[in-house]
């Protein structure tokens, strides 16, 4: 679950701890599987290839060759990059010293722009604004029924004069609802303008015109997450055919890794603003560069995971639980205590959603449900408590008597058996000091252990999910239960992942 | 001009069914006696299909690169990496991109290929032999009907629009087609559906209340299909991302509540060619849960190539059936591998 880049970068690097040092053909085949892996994010190649050869340059360098882990340290460099791409010049939407503030949507077919614009508007509303939509996508079927009914829902006014569907002037509706505006003393006005291609110059021209006309404070171009390796293109076609000031990701809260945030930032030095993550209107919120880093790495929001853990966790139940990690006497039943602590915690969900790989979890844990825990303790209460210590005598008769005691399937039980034993092993290697580490880490806490062990769930790689969606639901609390917190102090890092208190 | 409605008698299928003048109203009052003989139609519904000119599949040009790398007469092993670069910017991923180089690279050897146009051609037959497919047909050949087509997808990929399109093109070849608004859940989507209902002269059948459930929208319009004799039934169902159990779930229900009717003949999934390695995951996730027999890739008509639906039929098995080229109602072409393929070599 800590991503394929993480594994892959392990194997790449399992050599290392006799040899080390890194050598420049060690770090090109680190940069290869960075290349590769931020490929299959969508990452537009020419980014990744301007990307890696800077990264390449602060491999090369001490910080890696000194290293304890070379290879935990390329992919922290390469979060770092990532986040300073994302984020470097993140900024709040700009205000205008004049009201009304004037933002502009712009983007391609689908987007999200209409969706978009009723969170906007409530957002803004709920910071006291008064917003006020205006219309001008007067080319797709029932663009402004929708942008009404979404106004509505919001609360917010919506200027619509034309009926849309081929009818009106988008750029005279612009004007004139800027005018409007004025007129009745909207502080902002949210201009939804109809989805369009780079590539079409007639479209182009038209946005051109109505950013001519309403003088907009904000031009946000809004993007899907789930966007390819055409993100270059189409950012530039933005870029230069309308001038953007800012952007929106769209959609995340699917399970896009969303190498276009990288692609669009890289190609247009904008900020990404905010981030849209699902269909309803309070699903918006600032876009965190750390966390879209993480994302498009695999590699999950591990601080934060920490940060709240330590809160709830017992400190004293993690040393016991760090004992039996290096004693290697990890069981079922201590799988099970976990689940149970994990409980108590209350937001199990929340907790969840801080799991690497959380993009991709994130609406199964909206519905996750906590039933899957009950079952899979009814399970491991079917078991005695030699079988419980000992997973492997578990033959196929004992696993059907399990399955029929707890009123589960023998394939719940083998999957369980399965997740139990992949979590077993990931804190048997941690118990005894090895890799995978937990990247982007503060350095005072990469390398060594305390007393204390944290516990990596390498879990499974994405392809191998279960297409039952409820099975999947279960993969992941077992992925959580196999990640254990440290209750070390965190020297307050969380904060650098611009988490605020 | 007016429906035509085929009067049904009890036949074989070599009778041929005439024709009888409808009234303005679609729909159609099925007297008793009918509904009791329902027939199947006579095997050909060819008959009724209209000779649409296909819109010509924009070219695609990959032809800067490509041009470049076969500038030099000399086969040149070391020019077809940039091929997979190439490749991968079409989205079609770091494996497809190397698989079908190393494919041109060993045919060229075997070929002894050297020139531009000769790398070009191997380029274009390759993509042709992984893409082509016995069963990229859109299913209009079945003997039960209505037809029953359902259209799913993740938000924004152009289901709608689709369905708008496929009606009219029906429609215009005589076809009786009934539209599902089963999308019950985005503001305005049975206003949007509607309209191309109307631009397709199809029969709409909406949600009685707001929010209904959309299975059971589903249900109504294959019920109105099945009693009104229509030919095709198309239900539109709401965007919904893969990674969301309920939706998903949702879904299934929406697909067995049809099935508990009628046979599904195709279930579409609409995917945007701008879309990246996440299409993937969606197909995947849509198969499972409503057995996908088809892709609609839309938007080819920007920049984007669409290059995941290389690893969706060679992963999953299913045939890109349907592109989208444009907003338009008649924006829209059969998939066929080999025009694909030049206009991407081009």
């Amino acid at each position: 679950m800590f991503g394929n880049l993480s594994d892959r970068l392990v194997e790449t690097f399992k050599n290392l701890r006799t040899k080390g040092k890194l050598s420049p053909a060690d770090i090109d085949a680190t940069l290869r599987e960075i290349r590769r892996a931020l490929l299959e994010a969508d990452v537009a190649l020419d980014v990744v290839k301007a990307f890696t050869t800077s990264v390449r340059d602060r491999a090369l360098g001490d910080e890696v060759s000194k290293a304890l882990n070379p290879a935990q340290q390329v992919v922290q460099i390469v979060n770092e990059e990532l986040v300073v791409i994302l984020g470097g010049e993140q900024r709040k939407l700009s205000f205008s010293k004049q009201p009304p503030t004037v933002i502009m949507l712009a983007g391609l077919q689908g987007a999200g722009k209409t969706t978009l614009a009723g969170k906007l508007a409530k957002w803004l509303k709920d910071q006291g604004e008064t917003p006020l939509l205006v219309a001008a996508d007067l080319q797709r079927p029932n663009a402004v029924n929708q942008l009404q009914v979404v106004g509505e829902r919001a609360g917010v006014s919506v200027f619509a004069p034309e009926p849309g569907n081929g009818k009106g002037d988008p750029v005279k509706v612009s004007k004139e609802g800027i005018k409007h505006a004025k007129q009745k003393l909207f502080s902002v006005v949210i201009v939804d303008t109809a989805g369009r291609l780079g590539i079409d110059e007639e479209m182009m021209t038209q946005a051109r015109n109505i950013r001519k006309a309403v003088d907009p404070d904000e031009v946000l171009f809004v993007v899907d997450a789930m966007l390819g390796q055409d993100a270059v293109n189409v950012a530039k076609a933005f870029e230069d055919g309308v001038g953007i000031t800012g952007v929106v990701l769209t959609k995340l809260d699917g399970d896009a890794r969303g190498g276009a945030a990288l692609s669009v930032a890289s190609v247009t030095g904008r900020p990404i603003l905010f981030s849209s993550t699902g269909e309803g209107l309070d699903a918006f919120e600032p876009f965190y560069p750390d966390r879209m880093a993480s994302r498009i790495l695999d590699l999950g929001d591990v601080l934060t995971l920490i940060e709240q853990t330590q809160k709830a966790f017992d400190e004293e139940e993690s040393l016991k639980l760090a004992q039996k990690l290096a004693n290697e006497t990890f069981t079922l039943e201590d799988f099970m205590d976990q689940m149970q602590q994990l409980r108590k915690m209350g937001s199990l969900k929340s907790m969840l959603a801080m799991m690497p790989g959380a993009g991709q979890m994130r609406q199964q844990l909206e519905n996750f449900d906590e039933r899957e825990i009950d079952r899979t303790e009814a399970i491991i209460r079917s078991m005695t408590p030699m079988e419980r210590r000992q997973p492997k005598v578990l033959n196929g008769s004992r696993r059907l008597r399990i399955a029929r005691g707890s009123g589960m399937t023998v394939t719940d039980v083998n999957s369980l058996v399965n997740r139990f034993e992949q979590a077993a092993k990931m804190m048997k290697t941690v118990a005894k000091g090895g890799v995978p580490q937990m990247p982007g880490m503060p350095t005072g806490m990469g390398g060594g252990f305390g007393g204390v062990k944290k516990a990596k769930n390498k879990g499974k790689k994405p392809s191998s999910k279960s297409g039952n969606p409820a099975k999947r639901a279960a993969d992941e609390v077992a992925k959580v239960t196999g990640q254990l917190p440290s209750s070390q102090s965190n020297n307050g890092a969380g904060s650098a992942f611009g988490l605020g208190d | 001009m007016a429906g035509f409605q085929f009067w049904k008698k009890k036949a074989s299928q070599d009778e041929v069914a005439a024709p009888v003048e409808s009234t303005a109203e679609q729909v159609v009052e099925s007297p008793v006696e009918l509904e009791a003989e329902v027939v199947s139609k006579p095997a050909e519904p060819a008959a009724k299909k209209v000779a649409v000119e296909a819109v010509e599949l924009p070219k695609r040009s990959l032809a800067k690169g490509v041009r470049s790398l076969f500038a030099r007469i000399k086969f040149n092993p070391e020019n077809l990496d940039e091929l997979e670069d190439i490749l991968i910017q079409g989205d079609f991923g770091v494996d497809a991109s190397l698989e079908i180089v190393t494919e041109v690279k060993q045919r060229a050897k075997m070929a002894g290929a050297q020139t531009e146009q000769e790398l070009k051609d191997i380029l274009v037959a390759v993509l042709v032999d992984k893409l082509e497919r016995s069963d990229k047909d859109l299913k209009l050949d079945g003997k039960k009907f209505p037809y029953v087509f359902l259209v799913v997808g993740v938000n924004g990929v152009g289901k709608t629009t689709t369905i708008g399109k496929l009606a009219k093109w029906l429609t215009d070849g005589e076809w009786n087609v009934v539209i599902g608004a089963a999308d019950t859940f985005r503001a305005a989507a049975v206003d949007q559906i509607a309209t191309w209902a109307e631009r397709a002269s199809a029969v709409l059948v909406r949600p009685k209340t707001e929010g209904q459930d959309p299975a059971s929208v589903a249900f109504e319009a294959v019920e109105l299909g099945v009693k009104t004799d229509a030919d095709i039934v198309i239900i539109d169902t709401a965007g919904r991302l893969q990674n969301k159990t309920d939706l998903m779930d949702e879904l299934g229900k929406i697909r067995r509540v049809i099935e508990k009717q009628t046979e599904i003949t195709e279930v579409l999934l609409v995917l945007d060619a701008t879309t990246g390695q996440n299409g993937l995951a969606q197909a995947k996730a849509f198969a499972e849960i409503a057995n996908v027999t088809g892709v609609v890739l839309t938007k080819l008509d920007g920049t984007a190539r669409g290059g995941i639906v290389f690893a969706i039929q060679q992963q999953l098995g299913i045939p890109v059936k349907l592109v989208g080229v444009g907003e338009g109602i008649n924006d829209f072409a059969f998939f066929d591998a080999t025009e694909f393929s030049r206009g991407l070599v081009a």
